[in-house]
């Protein structure tokens, strides 16, 4: 019984800390390096949530009956989504910071596609792959919008 | 045995609720959905004054593959040359199939044969690949479901679903699987291929999948284009069930073979010349 003030201590020290710290349930959404096109091919709020139900109906169409319209295509959102550095490479979607790691890393959900699937456009194959990127540190001035831009 | 189905179902529907009471009206709907579908193709076919067949030319892009075409390669082995790998190399770079040194377990969707008749001395250059059989045996091992047979009889793996376990690459009577045994990094955006999962020739659906391009009626996979562009033009690649297609009617007119006849796997690449 002598024990129960020390844990009423122990809330309330918990409870001050994190309103000191700001950790109200809270945190700021990641801003995603912008696509290329003028709009995604479906609203920002329905893509967020629902990107990989489209990914995985338009992969069964394309692999089992073989139709490969780019609406809703892994190809088509790498295409439009992929960055480029400053001497035009493109940098692997699922490099740190880039359009989909950014969201993956925040929400903490394991991005597997690119083990077969090409991480960046086809166009350029000097691309650069998402196993560089650390250790190239690239200057990420080329993302408008990004919250962190120069190193 | 019927008249046993029968009474079971009646059981069932007057054990089940509503749902299971509207079980025979879906039935009869989707009976008359069915014979309307047969009868609108029937005329179309008939105001187009052509037969059914001759509908199944190269697709575009948002069709699906029909069973109305059936893909098929024919090689003619007395214009491929021995020591030309031509289509080998246009395969390896069109999905770019990365070597590690390891000839035994390094990916090779398609490989150059020389063979030698030992009683006569004959030899004979071909190349072997995936015979996109009818009755293929890779997909009946399949624990998966991986292995599949596409509409217009392409055999394909679905990555997705591929375990790894390669009870395909031991039931393919042709060794015409590999198994990627590497983390790869430059794959093409057409062509995803990943470590832990079966490949082998796709007959380049990506290719043939697409719009064709102005002025022609289709695209050709690598391997023929390459023969035809840097070897011999020992291939042809078109529609079997298409009767006025090329490859149909040097199969009509000029006697051929399936490698392997004997297992009656009724495969769509055919060799002349052997």
């Amino acid at each position: 019984m002598a024990c129960l003030p020390a844990i009423g201590n122990c809330f309330f020290v918990v409870a001050g800390l994190l309103l000191l710290t700001g950790t109200s349930g809270h945190a700021e959404m990641p801003v995603l390096p912008r696509g290329k096109g003028e709009r995604c091919v479906e609203p920002t709020d329905v893509m967020r949530k629902d990107h990989m139900n489209f990914l995985y109906h338009q992969r069964d169409k394309t692999v089992y009956q073989g139709i490969r319209t780019r609406q809703h295509s892994l190809t088509g959102c790498i295409d439009c989504h992929a960055q480029a550095d400053n001497q035009g490479r493109f940098i692997a979607v699922n490099a740190p910071r880039q359009f989909c790691q950014t969201c993956h890393s925040f929400a903490s959900v394991k991005l597997d596609c690119f083990e077969c699937h090409a991480a960046t456009p086809d166009e350029h194959r000097t691309a650069v792959n998402a196993f560089e990127v650390d250790s190239l540190n690239f200057p990420l001035w080329h993302m408008t919008g990004a919250n962190e831009q120069h190193e | 045995m019927n008249s046993m189905n029968k009474s079971h179902q009646h059981d069932r529907r007057d054990k089940g609720g509503p749902h299971c009471q509207s079980l025979p009206a879906h039935g009869a709907r989707r009976r008359r959905l069915v014979a309307g579908a047969a009868s609108a193709a029937g005329l179309y076919a008939a105001a187009k004054g052509f037969s059914l067949v001759e509908l199944a030319m190269a697709k575009s892009a948002d069709q699906a593959a029909s069973s109305l075409t059936r893909w098929g390669l024919l090689i003619d082995a007395a214009k491929c040359a021995s020591g030309c790998d031509a289509c080998v190399s246009g395969c390896n770079s069109e999905h770019n199939l990365e070597k590690f040194d390891r000839p035994e377990s390094d990916p090779q969707w398609i490989r150059k044969l020389d063979l030698v008749d030992r009683q006569t001395g004959h030899a004979s250059s071909l190349p072997m690949l995936c015979q996109h059989c009818e009755n293929p045996p890779c997909v009946d091992v399949c624990p998966t479901g991986a292995s599949f047979k596409r509409a217009d009889g392409i055999v394909l793996v679905d990555k997705h679903t591929c375990i790894g376990c390669r009870y395909c690459v031991i039931a393919c009577p042709y060794k015409a699987r590999s198994f990627v045994h590497e983390t790869l990094h430059n794959q093409k955006s057409y062509s995803p291929r990943g470590k832990g999962t079966v490949e082998s020739c796709t007959f380049c659906v990506h290719r043939i999948d697409q719009d064709p391009p102005a002025g022609q009626t289709g695209r050709l996979p690598a391997c023929v284009e390459a023969c035809h562009a840097d070897g011999n033009g020992a291939m042809v690649f078109g529609d079997l069930n298409d009767q006025n297609s090329a490859i149909a009617v040097r199969l009509k007119t000029r006697p051929s073979r399936q490698v392997r006849a004997d297992l009656g796997l009724n495969t769509g690449v055919r060799y002349q010349h052997v």
